[in-house]
């Protein structure tokens, strides 16, 4: 089988981040990327496929920056067999990093047999990459799969709906199939797969060589802005029981006219 | 000169960082309380890499750098200076097969740990023979085709687990430095007792027992080098371990400046948090400037080594400085934090018990000063 996970590299969730000086984007100088936690199982599902399957390859995509390549090279830590970096700036919108993705599969001359992604990335959180690429591929999509049955090419998958109920569905490979938690349990790259993962093959493509320009883009960004600073909370000094009525009419009145909640 | 880490060394970096996180701090604390053997993270550690970092590559080792081991160390120390013990300890007792050992012991003895999950210990400390090594009585007698080892061992980390011991003794006490020789015993042997678990003070998840070996016969093949060059194993043994040592002191160091760093700006005292009174901020200040001297001179001793340059000296001074500013660091953490410091509820009180002991094993700090001492006026 040809596996392929689409992975994003994000900011560290403890790094702390401020709006560059055109608002277009964060500041990435000093920035710490991990790959996104979600893509972390799609990664691992990959592999459990792969070692289900002889004469499988797991190949891992990024679209970003090339600064850094800590994703995709823990990918093949962990054990992927190759990998693609497609250079692009790291506020591509979702429509974008879709269509350079569909295109660095197709270049990569391999004909898909699963594509696996993190059902969303915890930086813009957008949700899109999955549903967009499976569209533009001409491909069945299930996202949010928390269950994984392969028998064949036909797959049972399990997706997370509201209320913790679970939806089953049949699908035949190809498919495009975003993770969540609780699918698995992502491996550590081990100290061995790290060393091997330097004699890894790494293709580097522009967005150029994958048919993705400027025009692609759907979504500009310009107002990037910390969010509010917190208001100091307010006491209330309510502790002789005669005081509780003034107390409690004080709060409910800020709560209806100040906070608004009721 | 940069100082500045490859690209897999970060990787390795964050991936031990990781495992850390995820399953050495959330059970240090327990493990310490009840004195658990942390055989599950053990286990886990080596599938992952994290242990025997000294088998070479040609015998099924992952091929790391003493400054790759050095790093390792460091993160899992951060964990746990205790548990990091008895990582540590397998490596400890494999590096004189490593260093001196024939290619049929590496075959033999170094491949199966890279193959299974074992356990090794290192028997060198006597219950009358600490510091003074030179001094030790264990016998190991020719008895024709094989070696007959008597004799008492102390504080030997591991030992309740143990599927190996590497033993130092003397063919001939008399001799001194001349007679002591090292063996390869392995842990089904006849006529080895381990004794009681040791209830220490900390790196209490780390096993500590006394040995005793009584009429232990060897094949004569098991002898690490010659008869008689012991000591000189045990001294380059030592170049080995002492960087690796003073690392798990830059881990705990570094633990217990991160906790008073985050404490120091949450407390608040006089209407502030305590980290904007100077009287904090300064000892913070010591407390970071220590880690990172003692973890230059922890990366330099190792660094050396790699590149095939003498390092006793430096050995030396990287295990001195390591374990005596990591029994600072520590102290001055739980004064940070106060009268909580001092409570269990908080992690900076094991700091500075498992802390103490980094200063007392592997040559005590009054011994590296003699080292150093020697080094310095033998120029």
């Amino acid at each position: 089988m040809n596996i392929f996970v689409c992975v994003k590299q994000v900011p560290d969730t403890e790094t702390k981040v401020k709006p560059n000086g055109d608002g277009s984007f964060i500041e990435t100088d000093a920035i710490k990327w991990i790959m996104n936690p979600y893509d972390e199982f799609a990664v691992e599902q990959a592999l459990l496929v792969k070692a289900a399957n002889s004469e499988s390859t797991v190949t891992v995509i990024r679209v970003g920056g090339v600064k850094d390549t800590e994703a995709l090279r823990t990918a093949m830590a962990m054990g992927a067999d190759d990998s693609i970096l497609v250079e692009a700036q790291d506020n591509l919108d979702s429509y974008s990093i879709a269509k350079a993705l569909k295109g660095a599969i197709e270049k990569s001359g391999k004909d898909a047999d699963l594509i696996l992604c993190g059902k969303q990335a915890i930086d813009d959180d957008c949700l899109q990459v999955p549903q967009v690429l499976a569209q533009m591929m001409s491909l069945p999509s299930v996202a949010v799969i928390v269950g994984f049955e392969q028998d064949g090419e036909k797959i049972t998958v399990k997706r997370e709906i509201e209320g913790g109920a679970i939806e089953v569905y049949e699908v035949n490979s190809p498919v495009v199939l975003a993770t969540n938690k609780g699918i698995n349990t992502p491996r550590y790259a081990s100290l061995p797969g790290i060393m091997k993962a330097k004699r890894k093959p790494l293709q580097q493509l522009s967005l150029a060589d994958v048919g993705v320009s400027d025009d692609d883009r759907r979504v500009k960004y310009s107002d990037f802005q910390l969010p509010p600073e917190k208001p100091a909370g307010k006491k209330f000094e309510a502790m002789d029981e005669a005081d509780a009525p003034k107390v409690v009419a004080e709060v409910v009145g800020l709560l209806r006219n100040e906070a608004k909640v009721i | 000169m940069d100082f500045s880490l490859s690209t897999e060394q970060k990787e390795i970096y964050e991936m031990v960082t990781k495992f850390v996180k995820n399953e050495i701090i959330p059970v240090a604390a327990k493990y310490d309380e009840e004195s658990i053997f942390p055989t599950k993270e053990f286990k886990k550690a080596w599938e992952l890499g994290l242990v025997n970092t000294c088998i070479p590559v040609e015998y099924g080792g992952a091929g790391f750098t003493t400054l790759d081991s050095v790093i390792i160390g460091e993160r899992l120390a951060y964990g746990c200076m205790g548990m990091n013990s008895s990582f540590m300890a397998n490596d400890l007792a494999l590096l004189p097969i490593a260093i001196a050992g024939s290619h049929e012991q590496k075959e033999k003895f170094l491949k199966p740990f890279t193959e299974e999950f074992k356990i090794a210990s290192f028997c060198l400390t006597e219950p009358a023979n600490g510091s003074d090594a030179g001094g030790i009585k264990t016998s190991i007698k020719d008895g024709g085709d094989h070696w007959i080892i008597n004799g008492e061992k102390m504080w030997i980390t591991n030992a309740g687990h143990a599927d190996l011991f590497v033993v130092y003794g003397t063919i001939d006490a008399s001799k001194k430095h001349d007679g002591i020789s090292a063996v390869i015993v392995p842990g089904d042997t006849e006529g080895i007792i381990v004794g009681k678990k040791e209830d220490k003070m900390g790196h209490r998840s780390s096993d500590t027992r006394g040995v005793k070996f009584e009429n232990v016969k060897v094949p004569k093949e098991n002898m690490i080098g010659k008869p008689g060059e012991g000591w000189s194993i045990a001294m380059k043994t030592l170049d080995h371990s002492r960087p690796l040592v003073a690392s798990s002191a830059v881990g705990g160091a570094q633990r217990a400046l991160d906790l008073s760093v985050q404490y120091a700006k949450e407390r608040k005292q006089f209407g502030v948090p305590i980290a904007k009174h100077q009287a904090i901020s300064f000892m913070v200040a010591d407390m970071a400037m220590k880690v990172e001297a003692a973890r230059l001179l922890t990366h330099k001793a190792a660094c050396q080594l790699d590149a095939g340059i003498r390092n006793t000296e430096t050995a030396s001074y990287a295990k001195a400085f390591a374990s005596d500013s990591c029994m600072q660091i520590a102290t001055d953490a739980v004064q940070i934090y106060g009268g909580y410091g001092y409570s269990k509820e908080y992690p900076v009180e094991k700091i500075m018990r498992d802390a103490k002991l980094i200063q007392i094993y592997e040559g005590t700090s009054q011994i590296q000063r003699l080292v150093i001492a020697r080094e310095v006026f033998s120029k």
